[in-house]
């Protein structure tokens, strides 16, 4: 099969290689119909995540249709067309017994600290991700799902990782009526959890970033309220300015470890990678919330300590939220949100890309060319 | 206004329902998906109390955190080699460790060279040109981008040279200082 493999940092390429083949009797290898790449991925691309090793196929967003099944499968069959939750869990252990898919005990034997997910390294468990043409799914009767007839595979595709993160972030911010929500970050997470912000009943949205045609687009497609951090000398004193001197209510972190903006943690954490990634995004956040207020963190961020400022989050009484997302908790009430017309998650689509082309759709999206916001991966088009 | 107790209110809720598709939809905070956060009514799909063993082929590497190698687990890209060697070492120590996690991101780097000379062997070398995703640059104002300040990943570029070279420029700087010291204690100078 043809397959997407990380060559080191910032190079990749298109490989022949084993179609995976069954390993545990409850797996399903799934051909791909329809992948992307998110902006975690990139972490990856830059080499920010510790043990990803060369060889290895990224992914961890896509659909398809299983191909085959183990001998201990039952809630799926070769032939039903299925969307694969970015979480590789059990759905039997201590945390998935209680909901907590993300955080399963039973697939990454590589750490404790995280759960399984698709191509995000061996610190994930090393799992090959869904960028290539088939892809081996673990416990194929706990995550996939059958995509509904009604649903456009692109929506699905997103509901996978980016949608559900977004609105996983809103409700991590426990938005009250009325609240002020402030969203640092307009890639596709960003987007999605200030669109969604508004569904919980926020006041006031605002999104943060320094790409302008990603800012039109928070204004555009998620109603946001948005300025650009480069054109204010120190965006937290803007952003106590334009609430009355308060501060937002909610803080929602969705940049994670490449954030830009302060040059010596830029270099520690991103260049030099002594830092589990650069925490300006978070800091900004702990620093703009109003006092009592909430930091929602669904920003990836790698294992290795970051200087966050943890003094100033203690003192102004903040709660502090973050997980990876479960995302097939969310499904059920996305699906209703998409049915009735109040989220349309491939509205934020700009490319599309052949399999082929991976290593062009990569540097497009990682040096955000083209107005990049999220670009897909046709495998059956190469 | 923080400095009274009234909370700054910026539009009503007929004004944000008319003008935000689906507004308020989720309002009530114990109607979330993810609320409360531990659920035990959910049902997983999962038909087992602890799921069968996959077969371990080769020794995996795994965090000392854990008692025993989870019953299931990804097998793409066995350690192996200097990079492999160097990835078991840092399995050793717990990811409390930060030396865990830096000894990895080393062997991410030893990897990737590795690879690298290695690929030199076989019929398709590494091409940084095509790999590097550089091609899709012409078509995409790429060019220009670099000097209009706003593509992110020129920003810092220059720095690069810096963090590549600076660790082998140190470590020669402190090599030549070693031998120059040792022989001058030799000449009795």
């Amino acid at each position: 099969m043809r397959a997407m493999v990380y060559r080191g940092p910032y190079k990749v390429r298109v490989e022949e290689k084993e179609i995976p083949r069954i390993e545990h009797p409850n797996d399903a290898i799934v051909r791909v119909s329809l992948a992307a790449i998110c902006g975690s991925d990139l972490h990856l691309y830059h080499g920010m995540i510790p043990d990803t090793r060369v060889g290895t196929t990224f992914g961890h967003e896509f659909v398809g249709v299983v191909h085959e099944v183990g001998p201990s499968v039952e809630n799926v069959k070769p032939g039903d067309r299925v969307m694969v939750p970015f979480n590789v869990y059990c759905g039997s252990c201590y945390f998935c017994s209680r909901g907590l898919y993300s955080n399963c005990h039973n697939v990454n034997p590589n750490a404790t600290a995280i759960g399984g997910i698709y191509g995000y390294s061996h610190t994930c468990g090393g799992y090959d991700g869904g960028q290539s043409e088939f892809v081996r799914v673990p416990f194929a009767d706990v995550g996939p799902a059958p995509i509904p007839d009604w649903m456009d595979e692109e929506d699905a595709v997103l509901l996978t990782d980016a949608l559900a993160t977004g609105y996983f972030g809103a409700q991590l911010g426990d938005i009250t009526e009325g609240d002020t929500v402030v969203v640092f970050g307009a890639g596709p997470v960003g987007l999605f959890a200030a669109k969604s912000s508004w569904l919980m009943g926020a006041g006031r949205v605002i999104v943060i970033d320094h790409l302008e045609y990603r800012l039109e687009k928070a204004r555009t497609f998620a109603h946001a309220e948005t300025y650009n951090y480069a054109d204010y000398q120190d965006i937290v004193v803007h952003l106590k300015k334009i609430t009355d001197y308060f501060g937002a209510d909610v803080a929602i972190d969705a940049v994670g470890a490449e954030a830009d903006g302060n040059f010596l943690q830029h270099v520690t954490g991103t260049k030099l990678k002594l830092q589990g990634g650069s925490p300006v995004a978070l800091n900004w956040a702990i620093d703009s919330v109003r006092k009592d207020g909430t930091v929602a963190v669904v920003g990836a961020y790698g294992p290795v300590f970051s200087a966050v400022k943890f003094g100033d989050a203690v003192n102004k009484g903040l709660t502090l939220r973050m997980n990876q997302c479960p995302v097939k908790r969310q499904w059920p009430r996305l699906f209703e949100h998409i049915r009735n017309g109040y989220l349309k998650p491939s509205d934020i689509v700009t490319h599309r890309i052949p399999l082929e082309d991976i290593a062009e759709g990569y540097h497009i999206f990682s040096a955000k060319l083209d107005n990049c916001i999220k670009p897909l991966i046709l495998p059956t088009a190469s | 206004m923080p400095y009274t107790a009234r909370r700054p209110q910026r539009f009503s809720r007929e004004e944000l329902e008319s003008r935000i598709p689906g507004w308020g939809a989720d309002l009530d905070p114990a109607d979330r998906p993810a609320v409360p956060r531990e659920r035990t009514d959910l049902q997983t799909g999962a038909h087992w109390e602890f799921p069968e063993r996959q077969p371990e082929e080769w020794p995996r590497e795994r965090s000392v955190e854990h008692q025993f190698l989870t019953p299931v687990f990804g097998t793409t890209v066995p350690a192996k080699g200097v990079s492999g060697a160097v990835r078991k070492y840092a399995y050793r120590f717990s990811e409390g460790r930060a030396a865990h996690w830096l000894i990895l991101v080393a062997a991410d780097r030893v990897d990737a060279w590795g690879s690298h000379l290695r690929s030199f062997a076989t019929l398709r070398p590494d091409n940084p040109v095509t790999e590097t995703g550089v091609l899709s640059e012409p078509a995409r104002r790429g060019f220009r981008s670099r000097f209009d300040g706003k593509r992110p990943d020129v920003k810092h570029q220059w720095l690069d040279p810096v963090i590549v070279a600076g660790p082998w420029l140190g470590v020669a700087a402190a090599g030549i200082a070693a031998v120059r010291a040792l022989a001058a204690r030799r000449s009795g100078t």
